[in-house]
């Protein structure tokens, strides 16, 4: 199922994209594996768009496809009208779900670190670091090393270390996964709180259906896989929204729907097609 | 001082205590062992001398060589073996059995190539040392995140930026245990290697003063090698646990 775009602002776009994993002897796969695809999709500048899926059905696989991470077996990708092959162009910034703070060096150092890499002049580096220590609540802990930060505030210095290189495109990879459930409520909150701020166009991997209906603007339901998007869901939320909209009604009925679309994929990841054939009828 | 530590005092204190004691007292014959503080006295008299100069220059010399020379081609060939998996897989058995070997069976052999020159010593003592080292940086890097390598790809670095900037540092504790082995497989090998058949060294001095029935220069020698040998690594182990403090916030 094709994707409809919001609006004509195309912000990134996926025109029939596939990723299939060559056969390695030895390892188990005999056979090519196709993971993703195809998938036709229109990011709309400054949107948020959360992609659900099941487990293994080629979510992270899309976004390093996006991000120029991997280079897709068919199809083109392009941000901002240029094509993405292989190379992680200007302007898109990613956050794994992985701890990927750097342990040698103090949450400041850990957040000037791109733009040490850039060049960027001392004055203006330190004013946009403290300014995303200060946005992502960090400022108290600038001299600590991210051993002596909790889970949740190492993927904090994470998104900081992003957020100073302006990122025109941020793309976020189940970044609250290992988090406990108030943890990621609140870690949305301040997601959202980025984004608006930003004005980025934000993609966000996750597994969690009301992470999705809370936070995102549209959400597209992948298949077991290979992925493919089998709805694209429009939410509909106000843009100045936070986590106390898990209360309202329609909520629930988001929720309710990305389930109903997304179990007999989840029964047939799990390995049980006569059940997912049953739940499909 | 920690608790800790201040017991380990307190038990190395008694030790000497109970040997200067049971040599003062002849429960030792001081042909066999000769009191603590003789052996001290006797390692101030040689070293003001200045009679031990060009020895102990020679073997901490050779020492530094050996072990340079052992972490520099060690990581270098453990960068090299980590990026060819084949060429691993071939090596680990090696690797896995290399310290069951006694290398030392290799020495006259050596000694007929190159003759009683530097050569041998430096051979023995690389050839002891480096594999701890090529172990060690396989180690590092093994354990480098993955996630590292999509970050660095995020920030466009290149190669050689991803290996300084990222993978270096995340291996660092690694290698530093691999550096901590190079230079005690180093002193082990080069004294030893001296102590075999060497024309002059310290391990030539102790071999010589054993031979003399010389045992005030033989236990000040072994005094003065146990004393930089424990220097050395008191200063290694102090440096391996400042970056150990600075990567877990003082944890360490």
């Amino acid at each position: 199922m094709n994707a409809a775009p919001v609006q004509r602002d195309v912000h990134a776009e996926l025109k029939g994209v596939t990723r299939i994993y060559s056969a390695v002897p030895g390892a188990g796969a005999k056979l090519p594996v196709p993971a993703l695809g195809p998938i036709d999709l229109d990011l709309v500048r400054g949107e948020f768009f959360a992609v659900v899926g099941p487990s293994g059905c080629g979510k992270s696989t899309f976004l390093e496809v996006l991000a120029g991470l991997q280079k897709p077996s068919a199809g083109s990708v392009s941000f901002e009208g240029k094509p993405v092959s292989g190379q992680v162009p200007e302007g898109i910034g990613v956050v794994f779900q992985e701890d990927a703070s750097f342990p040698w060096l103090t949450v400041w150092d850990n957040v000037a670190f791109g733009l040490r890499r850039n060049g960027v002049a001392a004055p203006e580096m330190r004013r946009r670091v403290e300014d995303a220590l200060a946005f992502m609540g960090l400022k108290d802990f600038a001299r600590a090393f991210p051993s002596q930060l909790s889970g949740g505030m190492r993927q904090r210095v994470c998104i900081a270390r992003t957020l100073v290189l302006q990122p025109r495109l941020i793309l976020l990879d189940e970044p609250f996964g290992a988090l406990d459930a108030q943890t990621r409520l609140l870690m949305g909150d301040e997601v959202l709180r980025l984004w608006r701020r930003t004005g980025a166009t934000v993609l966000l991997i996750t597994h969690a259906l009301d992470e999705a209906a809370m936070l995102a603007d549209r959400i597209g339901a992948m298949s077991a896989r290979p992925g493919r998007f089998i709805e694209v869901i429009a939410t509909g939320w106000p843009r100045e929204r936070d986590s106390t909209i898990v209360g309202a009604a329609a909520f629930g009925e988001i929720t309710g729907r990305l389930w109903e679309r997304l179990r007999g994929e989840s029964l047939k990841a799990l390995g049980h097609s006569d059940v997912a054939a049953l739940a499909a009828e | 001082m920690t608790r800790v530590g201040l017991i380990r005092l307190v038990v190395i204190a008694a030790l000497i205590g109970a040997l200067e004691l049971a040599c003062r007292t002849g429960l030792i014959d001081h042909r066999i062992i000769i009191a603590p503080s003789e052996m001290a006295s006797a390692l101030w008299t040689l070293l003001a001398s200045g009679s031990l100069d060009a020895d102990i220059a020679r073997t901490l010399g050779l020492i530094g060589l050996v072990t340079a020379l052992s972490i520099v081609l060690g990581f270098a060939a453990g960068v090299a073996i980590h990026a060819l998996p084949r060429l691993r897989e071939a090596l680990d058995p090696f690797f896995a059995t290399y310290y069951a070997v006694p290398v030392f069976i290799f020495y006259p052999v050596l000694i007929a190539i190159f003759g009683l020159t530097l050569m041998p010593i430096v051979l023995i003592g690389v050839s002891t040392a480096i594999v701890a080292m090529i172990i060690a940086t396989l180690n590092g890097l093994d354990r480098v995140p993955r996630v590292l390598g999509k970050v660095a790809r995020v920030h466009r670095l290149g190669r050689i930026a991803t290996a300084l900037q990222l993978q270096l540092p995340a291996a660092a504790p690694y290698l530093f245990t691999g550096i901590k082995l190079a230079v005690s497989y180093g002193f082990i090998a080069v004294i030893a290697a001296e102590f075999i058949l060497s024309p002059a060294g310290l391990g030539r001095d102790i071999a010589d003063a054993y031979a003399d029935f010389n045992n005030r220069r033989m236990y000040a020698l072994i005094l003065f090698l146990l004393v930089v040998a424990t220097l050395v690594n008191a200063v290694l182990h102090s440096l391996d646990m400042r970056f150990a403090a600075r990567r877990s916030g003082g944890r360490a």
